[in-house]
């Protein structure tokens, strides 16, 4: 349906996209006791670290091999290994998950070989698993670094099944960096409810859910364990969600020999009944009451709403698959999508229900929300919004100007519900009272409009 | 890279910096440069240390050289408040992708140039050079000058990979590419005998207009604030200045000397943290205008406002104490705002019980011991595990401190207030320091604190009929 069109410009305004290194360090935040590591100057963690901070507003555990001119030079084998060797020492991780920067790239430090030898030097290594990464911030975006990082999760550390025993219940989940610590919270308690046993990679809901620990750390504070992910291979199905996590699904599957089921949204009430008929098929058990009934509110939601998103027109900008999966409901809401603006190619793009799908910024989008109802983005959109006096609607990484983006949920009958309410509630307070003119301008005697101007 | 590194010991080897002299001639050569520990290091790059330092100038295009790593997650981030432009806030990179990274990235910078000044007309461009385009080897002066005379606007050169140093390193040669490109180069309209300069101040939650009601008052003109609230055609016409204040005294103390050397601007240190410091400054500034030709009934001026506003900002400080008496607080920040905000506090009748040292200089730290006198309680450094446990135990009632350990107080429910780059709130000036009494009350008498470390109702033994645990 749509074009997919890059932007020519030569100057990037206001950004939309970040970088794949921080994506791949917010999949490692998902697992139980870890240590995220960008291997490059100190500056690439900490603009990654602060801008997690802001929107989950959390502690956050991120490290630095903090490369200098002369390692950047000479490489950062040394560097690495004193990195490996001061996170174990001071924080005893079971996890560290190294991700490459643009300069360590380009200098072309081979981590592999790197692990391999410093693995060899030092056996005081020995109970913590090292999982690299490769994500130059010169190519792919965000969700591009999230998906590696799983995948080479599932590499490194899926234990191949020595038999043909499942267990039964056990399903694993493949959640997109879309998916919120709320949304993986809605998604356990769903897949409970069908007597399923769900696992999931990573679990940002056990890390950056906002509990209070008992005891403070300086790794993750919670999240799936590395043990849970050697075992990962016991599970009967695996169910991916969002486009970006099909090649972790199949390597998955590959490994384990594990069918998978990708779900590209879970957002809408159609893409919500096919996850309850699948999870009625896999698990033998019916449709709980529960689920039911929320089918029934979401419905009397949509009623309630479509009053006003019939016919509104919505400018969107986010990462493919969070694009896909808002502009799909929203076009479902009867909204007419006047823009979309995306960071990296997807085979989703092309389904998007717009003419064309631009591989832009912000200005970009800025542009072309000229006269639309609503623009759907991330915080940086503010500006843009502010300007053209269009209400805004926050979604995607960062949210640091509104409260609770980790617990933000979009999936499941009830999740889809809020969210009419929410957008629909931004929709109804922008409504604009009707004045004298508003139908039929008057005209004016002329000395009205000598102090008109 | 010669010239960038030959420009690094420059900075390094700072006259006017009392540390950098205090040390031997071989220890100067090495410079300040912290050691970073990989693994275990905290803080930002030289090009985050130069952002912090230039992009609160308002009216000109930041362009920033690099692969997203460096603007993508960054920008728009900080609070530097403008009167006047927004365009500082508007952000410009080139987004490097694999293409430049092969054919080289000077063609997509120059373009990139062009089109920023075509599209948002800027009286001059920053360009911020970064680690990937430094490292394949794209001559960012050369680009600047060419799109500077291609254009017949100012293109300034910001040559500050982030490997090449801290945060610190990178504010020093910020103001190096000032003093190279931008300082000097214009004239001002007129110029009046109580022209001042205020360097290194950031105009942070708008701290800048905390103080500059007052100097207005006196008749005081801020010729160039750099870089808060400033626009370009200030800072190139700040030579003519007749004294200045340098406030951020690690930042930038390279500009203040260099203009006192090149155009006889005489600096002071000071700081608008306090209210004895901000009446020290006032003070200082009247003088060396004074000193410089100004009448000298400016001083008289200077003392009645003074009097005033300490009167003022005491007076509205009194009914806090009554609550804050016996509070003990926990103070982490760097450098001068220290013992300034100490003072502040222990008027308002708050024990400091600890505070950070690890970016104070040795003076600092005297200063420190002068005012906390037996009770001081100083950190180099602090881990997170040791800080919750402190909180914890509730040797504490409150924590100041920036960000980053923002949660550490948190999660030990123990009530914070944000005094780093990053607050919401502005504490310069009497003005500020009431602000910041205020908060702490607030924070402090918050009735979540009291609800929330009541234990749950499984905590509790009903066998016994009394709590299980213990909360402090």
């Amino acid at each position: 349906m749509a074009r997919v069109t890059i932007s020519d410009k030569y100057c990037t305004v206001n950004p939309l996209k970040m970088s794949a290194s921080i994506g791949a360090a917010l999949a490692f935040m998902g697992v139980d006791n870890s240590m995220p590591l960008l291997h490059g100057s100190q500056g690439c963690t900490s603009f990654g670290l602060v801008l997690f901070v802001r929107h989950f507003r959390e502690a956050i555990p991120m490290q630095t091999t903090a490369l200098s001119e002369v390692a950047t030079v000479l490489g950062g084998f040394d560097n690495l290994e004193q990195a490996l060797l001061n996170i174990a020492e001071r924080t005893h991780p079971t996890l560290i998950g190294i991700c490459t920067t643009g300069i360590s790239e380009i200098k072309g430090d081979d981590l592999t070989g790197f692990l391999k030898l410093i693995r060899a030097k030092h056996p005081k290594l020995d109970g913590i698993s090292l999982v690299d990464v490769s994500t130059p911030d010169f190519q792919g975006a965000f969700q591009d670094g999230w998906a590696a990082a799983v995948t080479r999760m599932i590499e490194e550390l899926v234990e191949i099944p020595r038999s043909d025993a499942r267990l039964s219940r056990r399903v694993n989940i493949l959640p997109g960096c879309h998916i919120t610590p709320g949304d993986i919270d809605e998604l356990r308690d769903i897949f409970e409810a069908f007597s399923l046993d769900p696992v999931f990679l990573p679990d940002l809901s056990g890390s950056l859910d906002g509990h209070i620990p008992t005891e403070f750390t300086s790794t993750t504070l919670g999240g799936i364990s590395v043990e849970q992910i050697k075992r990962m291979g016991s599970a009967c199905w695996t169910v991916a969600i969002g486009e970006q996590m099909r090649g972790a699904a199949i390597t998955l599957e590959h490994h384990t020999g594990i069918p998978y089921k990708l779900f590209g949204r879970l957002t809408g009430l159609a893409a919500n009944d096919e996850l309850m008929g699948f999870l009625s098929e896999i698990s033998g058990v019916p449709v709980p009451r529960k689920y039911r009934r929320q089918r029934g509110q979401l419905i009397d939601a949509m009623m309630d709403g479509h009053f006003y998103f019939g016919g509104k027109r919505v400018a969107i900008a986010a990462e493919p698959d969070l694009l896909f999966a808002m502009s799909h409901w929203l076009h479902e809401m009867g909204c007419e999508i006047q823009a979309a603006v995306t960071t990296e190619q997807s085979p989703v793009l092309e389904s998007i229900p717009v003419d064309e799908v631009l591989l832009g910024d912000l200005e970009d989008l800025e542009q072309r929300a000229v006269g639309a109802d609503l623009i759907v983005t991330h915080s940086h959109g503010r500006q843009a919004a502010e300007r053209l006096h269009i209400p805004l609607f926050r979604i995607g990484i960062p949210n640091f100007d509104r409260l609770g983006a980790g617990q933000q949920v979009t999936v499941g009958y009830r999740g889809t519900r809020d969210l009419i309410f929410d957008i629909g509630n931004l929709l109804v307070a922008d409504a604009h009272e009707p004045t004298p003119e508003t139908w039929m301008p008057r005209i004016r005697p002329p000395q009205d409009l000598v102090t008109l101007q | 890279m010669s010239t960038l590194g030959s420009k690094v010991q420059q900075v390094f080897n700072e006259p006017g910096c009392a540390t950098n002299q205090a040390k031997k001639s071989l220890d100067r050569k090495k410079g300040c440069n912290r050691v970073l520990a990989p693994g275990a290091a905290a803080g930002g790059c030289a090009f985050d240390g130069a952002k912090i330092a230039l992009q609160p100038i308002t009216d000109v295009v930041h362009l920033i050289h690099g692969p997203i790593n460096c603007e993508g997650h960054s920008w728009d981030g900080r609070g530097a408040k403008s009167s006047g432009s927004s365009l500082y806030r508007t952000s410009f990179t080139t987004a490097m992708n694999e293409q430049d990274i092969i054919f080289g990235g000077e063609k997509h910078l120059y373009q990139s140039i062009k089109e920023a000044v075509r599209k948002y007309n800027p009286p001059a461009v920053f360009v911020y050079q970064t680690c990937v385009p430094a490292m394949i080897g794209d001559d960012l002066e050369a680009v600047c000058k060419a799109a500077a005379k291609k254009l017949g606007k100012p293109v300034i050169p910001i040559n500050v990979p982030g490997f090449v140093g801290s945060k610190n390193l990178g504010n020093k040669l910020a103001g190096e590419a000032l003093l190279d490109y931008v300082i000097g180069t214009e004239e001002p309209e007129k110029t009046t005998p109580y022209d001042i300069n205020i360097i290194g101040e950031y105009n942070l939650s708008g701290e800048l207009w905390q103080v500059k009601p007052l100097l207005d008052e006196l008749g005081i003109r801020i010729l160039a604030c750099i870089s808060g609230d400033a626009k370009y055609h200030e800072v190139a016409r700040s030579h003519r200045a007749r004294a200045a204040m340098m406030v951020c005294s690690k930042a930038m103390i390279n500009v203040a000397r260099k203009m006192e050397e090149r155009y006889g601007i005489p600096y002071f240190e000071g700081s608008f943290y306090g209210i004895g410091d901000t009446s020290d400054s006032l003070r200082r500034i009247a003088q060396l205008l004074v000193e410089r030709g100004a009448p000298a009934e400016l001083l008289d001026r200077t003392e009645a406002v003074i009097e005033r506003e300490e009167a003022r900002a005491w007076g509205r400080i009194a009914p806090f104490k009554a609550r804050l008496a016996g509070k003990r607080a926990l103070l982490f920040t760097g450098g001068v705002k220290s013992w300034s905000v100490v003072a502040a506090m222990q008027e308002a009748g708050l024990t400091v019980i600890g505070t950070s040292v690890k970016k104070s200089t040795p003076d600092d730290k005297e200063r420190i011991k002068e005012i906390m006198k037996e009770d001081a309680h100083m950190f180099d450094d602090l881990k997170p595990r040791e800080m919750y446990k402190m909180l914890k135990e509730a040797q504490a009632d409150i924590m100041l401190s920036g960000g980053r350990t923002q949660f550490v107080a948190l999660k030990a429910k123990m009530p914070w207030l944000d005094i780093n780059q990053e607050r919401h709130h502005a504490y310069a000036g009497y003005e500020g320091m009431v602000a910041l009494v205020s908060e702490i009350s607030k924070a402090l008498s918050n009735p979540i604190w009291e609800q929330i470390r009541k234990p749950a109702p499984w905590e509790f033994d009903i066998t016994r009929n009394e709590l299980s645990i213990h909360v402090a």
